[in-house]
């Protein structure tokens, strides 16, 4: 059994390692946290407490917290689609958390609602699933200190391995690309 | 399907809000209504039935929603996605 501490934890720890604050107000990051501890019981997974899960491993994964879009939306908007991972502005005061778009596919938000898995159907959406959640491209960024690579709009705001700031980020342009440009 | 009704003194417009009931968001939306008196009811979609989900699912779609959380339908005819004060107050005349 999960508990509320461990899941309070383990945001906290995850918030820390990306460069990024849990939200400043007890009152709306408490039900978030009590969410993620209920899904995790109910589904087995700590799936967003602001969307609909089907249960389903395969159709879920993209919302399993931190979900594929904190990143997109904090860059966007200071804060992730729940407003459990916000930006430094918000964590100090300065700004406020407001709902936003969401990023989710469409097909996704229906899938849902299936009491099957089709994992037929998730497969063949995965490759729109990530180019339809941004609106400028998804590029591949390494940290120039440690190493670190990961596959994201914007470089992270700071590296989870080594703590390098995200100046330290440079893009990397596979040779493939530039021959056929 | 299991719609909850929260009493209140303004009844005069019909509202339904599908929610989740894990949902941060949705929770200030219900907490918004309550306080302004707003008599409505409510689904937690994640509770309900999959016939009941796919009920859910065409009623909202019908009503030119997107499957995203708090949906509140206003008479039938108004839909207003999320936790939106200012047009919620507007939609109600409050």
């Amino acid at each position: 059994m999960t508990t509320l501490k461990a899941v309070r934890q383990r945001a906290a720890a995850d918030a820390k390692t990306h460069g990024y604050f849990l939200n400043p107000d007890d009152e709306m990051l408490e039900p978030i946290l009590k969410g993620l501890k209920r899904n995790e019981e109910r589904y087995g997974y700590p799936t967003c407490p602001c969307r609909l899960a089907s249960g389903h491993l395969e159709s879920d994964r993209d919302i399993i917290c931190p979900c594929d879009y904190r990143d997109p939306d904090v860059e966007e908007y200071g804060h992730c689609y729940c407003a459990l991972y916000v930006n430094k502005e918000i964590a100090e005061g300065n700004a406020e958390v407001q709902p936003i778009p969401e990023r989710r596919p469409q097909p996704k938000l229906e899938q849902s609602f299936s009491e099957t898995p089709k994992s037929t159907t998730v497969q063949t959406t995965e490759p729109d699933a990530v180019t339809s959640t941004s609106k400028t491209n998804m590029k591949l960024w390494y940290c120039k200190v440690c190493g670190y690579v990961c596959f994201r709009e914007e470089p992270p705001h700071k590296c989870p391995i080594c703590q390098a700031k995200r100046e330290m980020f440079s893009e990397i342009v596979l040779g493939m690309n530039w021959m056929t440009r | 399907m299991n719609r909850i009704k929260v009493e209140g003194k303004h009844k005069e417009h019909q509202v339904l809000m599908y929610a989740i009931s894990t949902c941060g968001w949705c929770r200030k939306t219900k907490q918004l209504l309550k306080d302004l008196g707003v008599e409505y009811e409510y689904v937690d979609v994640d509770l309900a039935s999959n016939e009941d989900k796919e009920a859910i699912k065409q009623d909202i779609q019908r009503h030119g929603g997107d499957l995203r959380y708090p949906t509140i339908i206003i008479e039938d005819r108004i839909l207003i996605t999320g936790f939106r004060e200012a047009k919620i107050k507007e939609a109600l005349g409050l």
